[in-house]
């Protein structure tokens, strides 16, 4: 067949192609015949390409079907459920279904970060000079200053706007070292182990000194609520960051890259629900935590209803759902 | 390979060309689009900081979204387009073509931490300069490529006349040697023209004092309709 007779036969047919193609890429629906023949004509196109290149056909005529093939392809190989119909079950079931899945990773994290949190909280406990060992003197100094009861006492109840200011540096900052602790899986899990061992290790050490000098009155109340969301989402987003670590360090019988890929979707569960306990704890942090009116027994109290929601809602949440599927 | 075009095949057996886009373009994308975050950090800050702490605490909220989020909301709801990438012509595609979904681009984007190490994205930069896809961490944990969105122009300027189907069926390279031809018969002299064209006389041009124009009208005709 000559390609002019060719384009002749076929031409009208893929100017209805493309006119379909610009009003699916324009977010807009097909009728119901048009979508289900929508793969059958795909389908002849790219059969149509295949001959265009095998009788040497223009250049340009193969160029042009390509580009529909290109088209087509876009359209119909789209992944994924709307973003919406996820949410729920994320919540309700996917991610601690998730964390459950990988749970050796969660108590690897675990262990990494509450050891030296352990360790680094006793040494500063027992030893004044230890905290220097972990952060420079002017921060040392500042944390002392910001729980000294002496000068809580004076102080004024924070105003509401600073609330949100606080809010917002605590989203900005703990979330962002989450990401971060995330991201270091990637070089081998070496940067999660690393960011897990640190943050435990200058958490242990803040909570140990300021215990030391006498500021339990202050620093512990102040913690206790929004750590159940805090330090789980350190725990978490280490997790997740050791997974990357351990596709590309046991991948098994697949390639590195293949195992990545295949981490890749549970690490996303992981790390989306770190982002979330996250966000739950700068809101806690910022507007529960630093109230300084409230009596330090209602925190506690608070606090012991907060870490048993976290626990029961990783250890149960989604169980039933996660048997069904 | 000097050239950056990568075939994939398709489930129905064909093979579609992608232009993998490389770090220096990627680059300028990515400064572009910290550029345009940064207009609007600039702009948030000398607004909200009228409200003090308030206004401060939400462009430090907005900060967080943008610095962590803009590219996914782009690349997710955009097509795998950001504005950067729009003014350079850039895409983010899946390993297979397809558009980039919510999780691919979650996880590309997240781990920009990890490409950014030790500082200005040294790392992904150097590991991107040994693939020949172009790829940096992010992309090689979500599967992703970043490819040219429009195809390279191509620059058929042919002097303008009638179009004329070739008399025989020509091969791909006899048909590239053509158009070659009429791409270039402008800048060569009449003489030259004449003593190419002739070469083609009985097979592809009828009579050696018209041959030029012949070749020159097969060379429209396989260049196709000039929009």
């Amino acid at each position: 067949m000559k390609q002019q007779a060719f384009e002749q036969a076929h031409g009208v047919f893929w100017q209805a192609f493309e006119a379909d193609l610009l009003l699916l890429e324009q977010g807009k629906s097909l009728g119901q015949e048009a979508a289900k023949a929508l793969p059958a004509r795909y389908r002849q196109i790219c059969q149509h390409l295949s001959l265009a290149r095998s009788r040497h056909y223009s250049p340009r005529l193969a160029e042009r079907l390509n580009e529909l093939v290109l088209r087509g392809h876009q359209q119909l190989y789209r992944s994924g459920r709307p973003l919406l119909a996820q949410v729920g079950h994320f919540l309700l079931a996917g991610f601690p279904a998730q964390v459950r899945a990988e749970a050796r990773l969660f108590w690897l994290a675990l262990g990494l970060f509450a050891l030296p949190l352990g360790l680094a909280g006793l040494a500063c406990f027992y030893s004044p000079e230890f905290i220097y060992s972990l952060m420079p003197e002017l921060q040392v100094d500042q944390m002392e200053r910001m729980y000294d009861p002496a000068k809580r006492a004076l102080g004024r109840e924070r105003e509401s706007d600073t609330d949100v200011y606080m809010f917002g540096y605590y989203l900005m900052h703990n979330t962002g070292l989450g990401f971060q602790t995330f991201a270091g899986g990637m070089l081998y899990g070496v940067g999660s182990v690393f960011y897990l061992l640190y943050n435990g290790l200058i958490l242990g050490g803040v909570a140990g000194h300021l215990s030391r000098l006498g500021y339990t009155g202050t620093f512990w109340p102040f913690v206790a609520g929004h750590g159940a969301f805090e330090l789980t989402a350190i725990v978490l987003a280490g997790q997740a960051g050791l997974k990357l670590g351990a596709a590309l360090l046991m991948p098994g019988l697949i390639t590195r890259g293949a195992a990545l890929k295949l981490a890749a979707r549970p690490c996303v569960t992981l790390i989306l629900g770190s982002a979330l306990f996250f966000l739950v704890a700068a809101f806690i942090e910022a507007f529960w935590s630093s109230s300084a009116a409230l009596p330090a027994a209602l925190k506690y109290a608070v606090a012991g209803g907060l870490w048993a929601f976290v626990i029961a809602y990783l250890a149960r949440a989604g169980r039933e759902a996660s048997h069904g599927a | 390979m000097l050239d950056t075009r990568t075939a994939l095949e398709t489930p129905e057996g064909i093979d579609l060309n992608l232009t993998v886009a490389g770090p220096i373009p990627r680059g300028l994308a990515w400064a572009l689009d910290f550029l345009i975050r940064l207009g609007i950090y600039i702009g948030l800050i000398l607004v909200l900081a009228q409200l003090e702490a308030f206004g401060i605490g939400l462009a430090m909220i907005a900060a967080f979204v943008l610095e962590w989020f803009y590219p996914v909301l782009f690349e997710t709801l955009n097509h795998g387009v950001t504005p950067g990438k729009k003014a350079l012509g850039l895409k983010v595609v899946h390993d297979d073509g397809s558009p980039v979904s919510w999780n691919a681009s979650l996880i590309r984007n997240l781990l920009r931490a990890a490409d950014f190490l030790p500082a200005f994205y040294a790392l992904g930069s150097l590991i991107s300069a040994f693939r020949p896809d172009f790829k940096r961490l992010g992309d090689i944990a979500a599967g992703t490529l970043v490819i040219y969105a429009d195809k390279p122009p191509q620059a058929h300027a042919l002097p303008p006349g009638e179009a004329e189907a070739p008399r025989v069926s020509l091969r791909l390279a006899e048909q590239q040697a053509l158009l070659a031809f009429a791409e270039r018969a402008p800048r060569l002299s009449p003489e030259r023209q004449a003593e190419l064209a002739r070469l083609l006389v009985p097979e592809l041009a009828a009579r050696p004092e018209t041959a030029v124009q012949e070749l020159l009208a097969q060379g429209r005709w396989l260049a196709g309709p000039t929009r």
